[in-house]
């Protein structure tokens, strides 16, 4: 089971952090969009090699309103 | 005192078109922000926090001047994929992420980092809180996420209580400008302490940014007038009846205050000082 932004998801270890990011409808080329996969960053340039281990969590975040 | 300066000041022929006044010939013109060696205009840093709407935030920015405006980080929501990206970048303004919920040293460089490879800036509004009721800063958490970032080629903005000390030390590990709150964040209280806004500004050479605590136009004057290089503004326009409005207040209030400071103010007095001079007094006899 991997975790994706805090909770349980169909994602299958093995599928990468594009694969992700494409059921979420972001490109790969998506502005304002980033990744965390187990408290590190998963640079843009790894998103297409990116392979999840099985419990991942993963985090994509993007921008907010803030202050 | 004041009667002679004026004396002399008229005898010099000193002029609204003087050389030294250059503001008084355009009082609308600010002289420019240097922070990091990038130059603003403005000096007027927007929060995007609490804005009703995207709308109303697009007007806000365009009310306000502002150059500089701050976003955070959160984990996508599908439900509502907003373009406050677009928004931003329609603007035309720079994109300065904070690391606003973080409330470790660690969570805060990570949050950095996932910032830089989203907006592709290496500035960062550190934000550590310590405390939830008072969202104050965790100073030693501060010092050490700064400290980090900035080892890291970051351009650190950190977010910081009124304490010159700690301002001192965080420019001392190389942050790029000091923003001390005036009073708690969204708590529109003003500058509760401006003794230690005018120490911090004697203790650090970087640009010192007021943030957090502005209530209304007369804040951002005050903290201009003490010294500050900028006034950082968010829940006070953001949350005001009329957003843009006072994005507009704010910015004439930052106006008034940095003009005000160049000017330099007189001194504070007890007893009254006469404006009119005595001499050629008549003298109209007993009544």
């Amino acid at each position: 089971m991997i975790r994706l932004n805090g909770e349980d998801s169909d994602v299958r270890a093995g599928e990468t952090v594009a694969a992700v990011l494409a059921r979420l409808d972001f490109a790969l080329d998506a502005r304002g969009v980033a990744v965390a996969v187990d408290g590190e960053v998963v640079p843009r340039a790894q998103w297409q090699s990116f392979a999840l281990a099985e419990h991942a969590r993963v985090e994509v975040l993007t921008a907010m309103q803030g202050g | 005192m004041s009667e002679t300066r004026l004396a002399t000041a008229t005898a010099n022929g000193a002029t609204p078109d003087d050389a030294q006044t250059p503001n008084a010939a355009a009082p609308q013109a600010l002289d420019e922000l240097t922070i990091a060696g990038r130059t603003f205009r403005s000096r007027l840093l927007l929060g995007t926090g609490g804005f009703p709407s995207l709308a109303v935030l697009a007007e806000a920015i365009a009310a306000s001047g502002a150059e500089l405006v701050t976003v955070a980080l959160r984990r996508v929501d599908p439900q509502s994929r907003g373009s406050l990206i677009d928004v931003l970048a329609d603007a035309g303004v720079q994109l300065l992420p904070n690391t606003a919920g973080c409330h470790t040293a660690r969570d805060a460089v990570l949050t950095a980092q996932l910032a830089r490879e989203a907006f592709q800036t290496d500035w960062v509004k550190l934000e550590v809180i310590g405390d939830e009721d008072t969202l104050l800063p965790d100073a030693p958490e501060l010092l050490r996420a700064a400290e980090q970032l900035v080892d890291e080629g970051f351009v650190v903005l950190p977010y910081t209580t009124d304490d010159p000390v700690l301002a001192k030390r965080l420019v001392d590990v190389g942050c790029a400008a000091v923003m001390p709150l005036g009073s708690p964040i969204g708590s529109g209280m003003g500058i509760r302490n401006p003794y230690n806004i005018a120490l911090i500004r004697e203790a650090v050479d970087v640009p010192l940014v007021l943030d957090a605590g502005i209530g209304t136009a007369s804040d951002a004057a005050l903290a201009m007038e003490l010294g500050c290089d900028a006034v950082l503004a968010a829940s006070a326009i953001s949350r005001a009846q009329d957003p843009a409005r006072m994005a507009s207040a704010m910015r004439a209030g930052v106006l008034a205050g940095r003009l005000a400071r160049g000017a330099g103010r007189i001194p504070r007095r007890l007893y009254a000082t006469a404006s009119t001079p005595d001499a050629g007094l008549p003298d109209f006899g007993a009544p």
